[in-house]
Order: structure tokens, then sequence, then C-alpha cells
């Protein structure tokens, strides 16, 4: 098996759809990552649409046909879907194909000089295995009863039939989440052993280029904890289809009955980790694109990475804190806050490697750089405000409000959303061969980025005036009152944010098409991507490559007319 | 294109690298299965009671069904010593009596199955002694019934896939697919039936035995 089998046959099946070719995997799971992202930010138009005018028919801009109810307005179980289906799809349909399955895929082989994925078919098996979870979370939308509406932490015994959702909707998001599980682990497998066997002579590990350890990270974390919520699916899953009774307790069970709470700490042991997973990811290729673009060696590579490592034990420790409010002993809730904030040590050292990185570096504000800033700045208010969410105290008073919606979105929504953008605007040359338009790069990144900060920072605002997460009309509440015109304003601010989303694609789609041609490594980055002519064959190396640098040597002294050399070339002078 | 990937074979050996990733797999597969039996057990530690081992379970059938599950992979690991020497005759015979091991299995567990759904004025006495009601042993049949479907289903699915599994690499044997230098496949299949086999002993000792 350790020869790539290169078929004869050129047709389209082949090289485009059933590929096993990496490069190819990796785009598609791109081009779907985009289609949910946009699906998913479409929802949230709509929530926002309700917050903000209740209960008024739906424009037409707003695709209000299509929303069945009264008279075009979004009813409760509309609602309820919404901010489930949002929830679901953009977690595991949109960041997890984005971040890992496009650049997890593209960049692994191609950074570590490897000629494809350790096994390439099972990688096909995983993108359509991912197809096919989607195909199923949509098809519930056919449903008489619509589709899932019980959160996208679905709950038991909300998320039951005894427990109040009608029709077969929860039992299709169980399954889809399923799927998508089965399909992560097939990638997870994928990526570690890639990493640990394909790797060319002389990429040690610390010669790894840091995107690289962020998503190998990740798929550490995937290997250990996809399975614990895939024991959590089938239990809860055979309790909506077969009536066992894991998850239902007191008059909902017939003789003696489960526990509800089981389900909730399943849940977050998988749940708290999956946020490193969807955030690792970036923080490499932040670390990566910050030495590029600084023209400098990341600052503490190693320390870099040793942090991320122990974030990746740490997260595995800390899910009681997603459940203060459960009634878990008051001790426990303690040690879990304590094992929270512990993190913040590791985090805030990456950081200030991250802005010492930054200083003196000669910074290049390309369309990539700024994305990869504005990560730097939304994950401080991000991780700022988790350490709010993680105090006990603070935690009783903000759990389930508009505060913790504000804040996982700088983390996960804003954080991740940049990262992809940087990670997309910089590997894009090599992806399609075609630069991005600059200018509407620019102008996509900077509306983004005003509006996507006042929409988050005032969602924790109202939800620190008291808002609940999942109100559908929060103005029957004299206390919400006040906060009206606040409501408004999120939401017209969400509109932009939407609005410049399409920018986004329409951008994407025409410089795919009619974009400058790129040159073979236009931002003069090192690492080993970067070596070969577009289009890069199946294969990728027609030699595989010896390293001899770790991926940061730039400005180095001893590099004589240039700041940059390929991880290939010795560097004279160096010892 | 025809040139090699090149490996690292530094950290693990000389283990190829499908074998690693099924090392790999059997973690997560472990992961999936400790989660739904730890989940049980500590269901089992809050529950008000629970009926005595042995009181609705067929042990002395069962164990049978484990000890033919041991027979299996003993066969399976005499298919191997056969392919090491070379004798295809051996390895297609021990691997059809592999085959034929899991499918007994699978036969003996659905029998099982279907003792329980069909009920009886037997069982239902048994149920009513453990303190449970109906006559029939459902998934509906409280805690208990849910904890003991979903875990014996769960590993037969897995027997299911080992079956399938394994009679592909059959297959492959009888096209002499394999030599005593390429066995690779045969291994990495090994290490799944085994593993199969080593999760019903746990299985068999906390849904049956305690």
């Amino acid at each position: 098996m350790e020869g790539i089998k290169m078929s004869s046959s050129k047709s389209i099946m082949s090289t485009h759809i059933f590929s096993t070719d990496h490069k190819t995997i990796g785009k598609q799971f791109l081009f779907l990552g985009i289609f949910f992202l946009l699906f998913g930010g479409f929802q949230a138009l709509l929530i926002r649409w309700q917050l903000a005018y209740p209960e008024q028919p739906v424009p037409w801009w707003l695709l209000g046909f299509i929303i069945n109810g009264e008279a075009g307005m979004i009813t409760p179980d509309v609602y309820n879907q919404l901010f489930t289906m949002h929830g679901t799809i953009m977690i595991f349909w949109a960041i997890t194909p984005l971040l890992i399955g496009a650049f997890g895929n593209f960049l692994i082989p191609l950074q570590i000089g490897a000629k494809d994925m350790a096994f390439p078919t099972l990688n096909m098996l995983s993108f359509w295995t991912f197809f096919l979870s989607g195909v199923v979370l949509l098809s519930a939308y056919f449903l008489p009863t619509g589709a899932a509406s019980g959160g996208w932490t679905s709950y038991p015994p909300l998320s039951l039939p005894a427990g109040g959702i009608p029709g077969l909707g929860q039992a299709f998001w169980t399954l889809s989440i399923t799927l998508m599980g089965v399909a992560t682990m097939m990638g997870a497998i994928n990526y570690v052993i890639t990493v640990i066997r394909l790797r060319a002579p002389g990429m040690t590990y610390f010669r790894m280029p840091l995107s690289v350890w962020g998503l190998w990270l990740t798929s550490i974390l995937n290997v250990i904890f996809v399975p614990v919520i895939a024991a959590g699916l089938i239990m809860l899953l055979i309790d909506q289809l077969l009536g066992t009774q894991f998850f239902l307790a007191g008059r909902l069970a017939a003789g003696g009955g489960g526990d509800p709470l089981l389900f909730q700490h399943v849940f977050w042991i998988f749940g708290h980790p999956e946020v490193y997973i969807l955030i690792l990811p970036v923080w490499g290729i932040v670390s990566e694109l910050l030495s590029v673009f600084s023209r400098k060696p990341a600052f503490g590579a190693k320390v870099t990475v040793i942090c991320m490592s122990t974030i990746v034990v740490l997260s595995s420790i800390v899910w009681g804190h997603h459940m203060y409010t459960t009634g878990m002993s008051p001790l426990l809730g303690k040690t879990f806050m304590f094992l929270t904030l512990l993190i913040s040590i590791p985090s805030s050292i990456f950081f200030f490697n991250w802005l010492a990185t930054l200083w003196r570096g000669s910074l290049h504000f390309d369309p990539p750089m700024l994305h990869t800033m504005a990560v730097i700045w939304v994950f401080a208010i991000g991780g700022l405000t988790g350490l709010y969410n993680a105090t006990v105290t603070a935690d009783i008073y903000l759990h389930d409000t508009m505060f913790v919606v504000g804040h996982f979105h700088y983390t996960m929504a804003a954080s991740v959303l940049f990262g992809g953008y940087a990670a997309i605007a910089h590997w894009y040359p090599r992806m399609f061969g075609r630069m991005l338009n600059p200018l509407l790069s620019k102008i996509h990144f900077w509306g983004t980025f005003i509006t996507i900060n006042l929409v988050f920072f005032n969602m924790m605002v109202t939800g620190y005036a008291g808002q609940h997460r999942r109100l559908y009309y929060p103005g029957e509440f004299e206390f919400l009152q006040p906060l009206a015109d606040m409501n408004i304003f999120i939401t017209i601010m969400a509109f932009f944010l939407g609005a410049f989303q399409i920018l986004f694609l329409y951008n994407f789609i025409h410089s795919m098409l009619k974009g400058k041609v790129a040159e073979n490594n236009p931002w003069k980055a090192n690492t080993l991507e970067w070596t070969m002519d577009y289009p890069i064959p199946h294969g990728n190396f027609s030699t595989i490559p010896q390293v001899v640098n770790g991926p940061h040597e730039y400005s180095n002294p001893n590099i004589k007319d240039a700041d940059w050399v390929c991880q290939t070339v010795k560097i004279e002078g160096d010892s | 294109m025809d040139q090699a990937i090149p490996m690292n074979k530094t950290f693990f050996g000389n283990a190829t690298t499908g074998k690693l990733g099924m090392w790999l797999f059997i973690v997560m597969d472990g992961l999936t299965f400790g989660t739904i039996i730890i989940g049980g057990l500590g269901l089992r530690i809050s529950a008000a009671s629970w009926p005595v081992a042995g009181s609705i379970l067929n042990v002395p059938l069962t164990a049978f069904n484990t000890f033919l599950l041991i027979c299996s992979s003993f066969t399976m690991v005499m298919a191997l010593n056969s392919i090491v020497k070379d004798d295809q005759k051996g390895l297609i015979k021990y691997l059809a009596f592999t085959i034929a091991g899991g499918v007994i299995f699978l036969g003996i567990q659905a029998w099982e199955y279907s003792h329980f759904i069909m009920g009886g004025e037997h069982l239902g006495n048994l149920l009513a002694a453990a303190g449970l009601p109906g006559s029939q042993f459902l998934p509906t049949t409280g805690i208990y019934g849910s904890v003991f479907y979903a875990t014996t289903m769960f590993h037969g699915l897995h027997v299911l896939s080992g079956v399938i599994y394994l009679s592909v690499i059959l297959s492959m044997a009888l096209k002499q697919k394999f030599t005593s230098n390429n066995y690779d496949r045969l291994e990495i299949a090994g290490l799944f039936w085994h593993f199969i086999d080593l999760v019903w002993i746990l299985v068999f000792t906390v849904i049956y035995l305690i």
C-alpha cells in the first residue's frame, strides 16, 4: 500500500468527485463548508430578525416566503429549529469542514513533504460519509414536524419523544451527528498517522510548521473524544427510537430509569474538547502566518507548541464548567473552576508569543495578515470573557444568557471565521492558482471586523442585562424592554455582516475564474507547499524533499539577498 | 509515481502504516465501548434495584458463546501461523473456522434475543422475581433492559462487521493474495478480531456475571 496508485482513466468522476487526492478532497470540504457557513449564517439572520422585530413578517430579502407559519412570521417552533440548526450546522458542518476538513487535508501532506495521506481511500470515504451526514441533517426539514429543536446540545429528556418534541427531527439530528462523528474519526486516524509516518526526511516534529501542529493536536483530541460522544449519541438514538431509558428519569421513565445528567456529562466530556478541536487549527495557522507576514521567526515556537499540547491535556478535564447550574456538588464546581482557569496560563503564554512575533517585525498588511491580526483581537476578548463564565459565582448569574452567546461567538465564530479567512486568503494561490482580489478582500475584512465586533460585543451587553439566550420574544419581559433598541442595532449590524460575506463569496468565485494568476510563492514563505508549480500534481512531490531547516527562517542574517529560505535549502554559515 | 512513500520508522518500530491505523482505530473503538460500559455501570450504581446475576440472562449458554469466541480468536492465530509457514490450505481452513465461530456466536445471540422478545410465562415469572414488569424482556424493560440491549447490540454489530471483514479477507486468501512475506492485511484483520473478543470478555463479565 506504500505506493500511490494513479488511475490511468482521467474521467471527471475519478479526478474531481471520487478522488483520493488529498488536495481535491480538501477543496471538496472547503466548498461544502462554505455552503453550510452561508446556510447557518442565514439562519442566524432569521434569529436576529425575530429578536429585533418580533412577530413581524419576514421580508422577502430574508426569503420570508419560505418560512412557513402565520403570514410569514417566525413561529416559536420554527424559532427553536432555527437556533438548534444554526448551532449544529455552524459547529459540525461549517467550522469542522472549513478548517479541519479543508485545510487539514490540503496542508498536512504538502507541509510535511508527503505524497498523500496515509490512507487515501479512507480519506475519500471520510468526505462522502460527511456529505451523507449533511444530507441526513438537511432532510429533516422535509419531516412534517420539522428539524430538531432541542438546542445544539440536545439535552434529554427534552430531546426524547417522552420529553415533548414531537416527530423524528431529534432522531435525524442524532443520526446525522453520529455519521459526522464517523467521518471525523476516519479523518482523525488519517491525520494522526500521516503526521507520525509520512514526514519527509529531516522533517522532525519541531520542524513541522505550526499549522500542522495545530491540526495534528486537533486530530489527537478528535481521536480521544469523538468516540465518547459517539457512545453518548448511540445511547440517545436508541432512547429516541427503541424506547430505552438511559436518559429518562422520574415519572417519564417506567421502572427505574436512567439519568439525564449522564448525557450532559458525556456530551461535555466531548463538548469541551470540541471547542479546542475547533480553535487549535486556528491557533496553529495564526502562529505560522504571523511569522510569514512579520518576516520574523515565530517567537518561542517550541513554547507555543508545548502550550498548545498542555491545553490539549487540560481541555479534557474541565467539562464540568458547562454544568455549574445542574446541581453538581459545589466542591466539584470549584475543582472544575480551578482547572478551567489554569488553561488561561498556557493560552496567555502563546498569546504573548504572538505579540512578540509582531514586535519589531516588518509587517506586511496583506489580506491574510489582516485576518490573522483580527484573530488576535477577537480571541483576546473571547478569552478574557471566558474567565467570567469559568468562575462559578459569576457563571450562576451569566449562565444561559446572551453573555455566553457573545463569549463563545467571539472565541468560536469570530476567531475561527477570521482564522478560516486568513487560511483561505493565504493558501488560495496554492489551491486555485490565482490570487484573491486584494481590494475586495480588504473591504470584506474591514466590513466583517467592524460589524462582527458590534454584533457580538453588544450581545454580551444584553446578556449582562439579563437577556436569556433562547428567548423567543424578549419584549415580553418588562425588564428586557429597554434592550429593544440594542437588539435592533445588533440585528442591523448582523445584516451588514451577512452582506459582507456575500462580497467574500463573490470574490472567492470570481477570483477562481478571473483572478490574477499567482506566482509559485507569492508570500515568500518557507514551507514546502510553495515549492512546486501549479497545478500541484497528484502525488505532490516528484522527489521527496530533504528538509534541513525549521519553518521560520525569515530574515536570517546568513541568507544573502532574501529574507526567506525554503525549508530544503541549507543556510551557509548556520550550524 | 511508483516511488514508495518513505516512512519514518523511528517511533513505532517496523509496524506498517496500516497496522498503526488499526491500533488507533482500536483505541477509538475501545473508548466508545468504555463509555457505554462505564455509563451502564454508573446507572447501575445509582439504580434503586438491579436483578441478581443469572436471574434473567442465560449464563451457561452465553458462557458457551464466550468459549466459542475465544476459540475463534485461537483459530485466527492459527490462520496467521499457517501463512507464516506459507500453508495456503491451512490459512483458508482456519479463516473459515474463525468466520464460522463468529456466525454461530451471532446465531446464539439472535436466539437469545428472540427468546427474550417473544417472552412467555416462565420469563414473566423470572422478571417479576427481579422486580421488572411484563412477560417480555425488551429494550424498554427499565434501565436494566436498556443497558443489556445497548451493550450487547453494539458488540453484536462489531461481530457482524468482523465477520464481513474476515469474509473479504477469506476471499483474498482464496485468490492466494497472501504469502509468507505478505500477510499484513491478515494481521490487521486479526487485530480487530482479537479486540472484539477481548471486549466481549469484558461485556460478558459486566453484563452477565456480576
